[in-house]
């Protein structure tokens, strides 16, 4: 008796040191980066151009071109994935073809990000001719989040219950009045769910812009969907390994503010998944 | 109004044959009920009049289902015409998780798109009378299907359907998650309604169909092994299995 429960609490000691090392990781990246970044956020930071070889001055370019690739991305990975997602999900069979589809999206999202960069730079760069470019970017990243905007929105129309799919059919609605008027609505929140944490995805990556669209250092605000954009990765590469002798707090106050952005992402999308579950009853 | 006339009905799933030259009429005006054991193929019945079958892959049927002169069961049919005539209502209570007023709406939104919001209202409002709601829910209209007791809820689907103006009514054990009184506040109600409406009931509870019912057939490993008015197979059966089955000997 008092084996098994001395066998108990080694086993809850084990189990409960595994989960609190998953957090530690998150925790220490967060203080760390945290602490050494805040002393270089201040206003100018933030709204000024790099200055002095991106010695000193603000990051506001990198920052509005991670807007501009995140939402050219959403642009043209949303709704494509959201399509995608309702045939795989309403209207697919069992079938060869549809097998191949499933797993050339699983497949699609093992590949590394630096293969997105080179094929990005092969199709849209120069077979395309859109040069490395925000569209280019954008193109590419929006491949890159594909697999994660179908497989959260599949997940999300298939959880809306069959029962109310069979009701609305029943009640002599089309397949597709079906899907617009019953299932769609109701897998809203997950779809916006996976979105944003594709999002988020999209603005932390470095490898598919690096030969797309991101510049080294272009002081100005990009002015076509056609021009370079720097971004907050790519320039945080930059200035901690191509350029000598930028100041620690700049690096770190660079990083910090893309992790806040991602992080922010993130927890709107718990917030939305979090309300949506306390909502739902059936 | 409308009967259904069905002749030398078979259906497969796959291999498997579920209904095997299943022969009857259905009048209107009446209820019918449908007994027999899990798996008799009572339910499936229910789905070839509607075409709900059509949602599982893998059906074949063969026969004739005739409503209003239309063989149902062709490929021709119009599926939407055809389920805005033979409305379904389902075992469990299955609103919308949306209002009550939008659930019974639904089907307005549906079909006629673009009525205004006081033919709406009279629509929402002429069916929650016609299932004894409208007293209980006019003034919580906006209120979430989903907070209402399970019988209301069976209510209002069963409003939700009038509202789309049918003349069959399929019920598939409407009563089999309710309690006691729900049920036979249901049992009212489709009293009530047969005077306008075509229903079939299937059910495994015996005395629900000895109570409600006009006519009864008894359905075994998918045959229907005996059809007729409700007080002959409950007092008089014609056949051993049906007589078994009522007396309880097995199912």
């Amino acid at each position: 008796m008092r084996n098994t429960q001395r066998s108990q609490k080694i086993a809850f000691f084990f189990l409960f040191l595994a989960t609190l090392l998953i957090v530690l990781p998150v925790g220490l990246i967060v203080v760390i980066i945290a602490q050494k970044g805040m002393p270089a956020i201040n206003w100018q930071f933030l709204s000024d151009i790099p200055r002095q070889g991106m010695r000193a001055g603000g990051i506001f370019p990198a920052i509005v071109g991670t807007f501009y690739l995140v939402f050219g991305a959403l642009f043209f990975a949303l709704p494509m994935g959201l399509l995608a997602a309702v045939y795989l999900s309403e209207y697919a069979k069992e079938n060869l073809l549809n097998r191949i589809i499933k797993l050339a999206i699983i497949n699609l999202s093992g590949v590394p990000s630096v293969v997105y960069g080179l094929f990005g730079l092969a199709l849209f760069v120069v077979f395309l001719k859109f040069g490395a470019s925000i569209l280019s970017g954008s193109l590419t990243l929006g491949i890159m989040i594909l697999p994660i905007i179908i497989t959260t929105s599949r997940e999300a129309l298939e959880s809306v219950p069959q029962s109310f799919r069979e009701v609305s059919l029943s009640l002599g609605a089309s397949k597709w009045q079906t899907i617009r008027h019953i299932v769609l609505p109701n897998a809203i929140p997950g779809i916006l769910t996976g979105t944003i944490l594709g999002l988020g995805r999209a603005a932390g990556e470095t490898a598919p812009i690096l030969f797309t669209v991101a510049a080294f250092y272009l002081p100005r605000l990009p002015k076509s969907i056609f021009d370079q954009a720097m971004a907050l990765p790519y320039h945080l590469y930059v200035i901690s390994t191509q350029v000598p002798n930028v100041d620690e707090k700049v690096r770190y106050g660079t990083a910090l503010v893309l992790l806040f952005l991602v992080l922010v992402m993130n927890l709107v999308a718990i917030i939305i998944r979090y309300n949506f579950r306390k909502k739902k009853k059936w | 109004m409308a009967d259904i006339k069905v002749s030398n009905l078979n259906l497969w799933y796959g291999d498997f044959q579920a209904l095997i030259n299943v022969n009857a009429y259905f009048t209107q005006k009446q209820i019918t009920a449908m007994i027999g054991p899990s798996g008799c193929g009572k339910s499936t019945l229910l789905r070839v009049f509607n075409r709900m079958n059509d949602l599982i892959e893998g059906v074949r049927v063969s026969g004739e289902v005739l409503i209003d002169t239309q063989n149902i069961i062709s490929e021709e049919t119009d599926l939407v015409s055809l389920r805005k005539k033979v409305g379904m209502v389902f075992q469990r209570p299955n609103p919308f998780p949306l209002s009550i007023y939008e659930n019974i709406a639904f089907g307005q939104r549906v079909h006629a798109e673009g009525l205004t919001k006081f033919k709406l209202d009279e629509i929402v409002r002429d069916s929650l009378q016609s299932v004894l709601l409208w007293d209980e829910l006019k003034d919580k209209l906006n209120k979430s299907a989903l907070t209402l007791s399970l019988e209301q809820k069976q209510r209002l689907c069963i409003a939700r359907l009038i509202a789309v103006k049918p003349d069959i009514l399929l019920m598939d054990e409407p009563c089999s998650t309710l309690d006691p009184q729900g049920t036979s506040r249901i049992e009212e109600l489709m009293r009530e309604l047969k005077n306008n409406y075509t229903i079939i009931i299937v059910t495994h509870n015996m005395q629900q169909a000895a109570r409600v019912s006009d006519e009864t057939g008894f359905m075994l490993l998918g045959e229907l092994v005996e059809f007729g008015k409700t007080q002959d197979i409950f007092t008089n059966p014609k056949d051993k299995r049906t007589e078994d089955y009522i007396t309880g000997r097995y199912g």
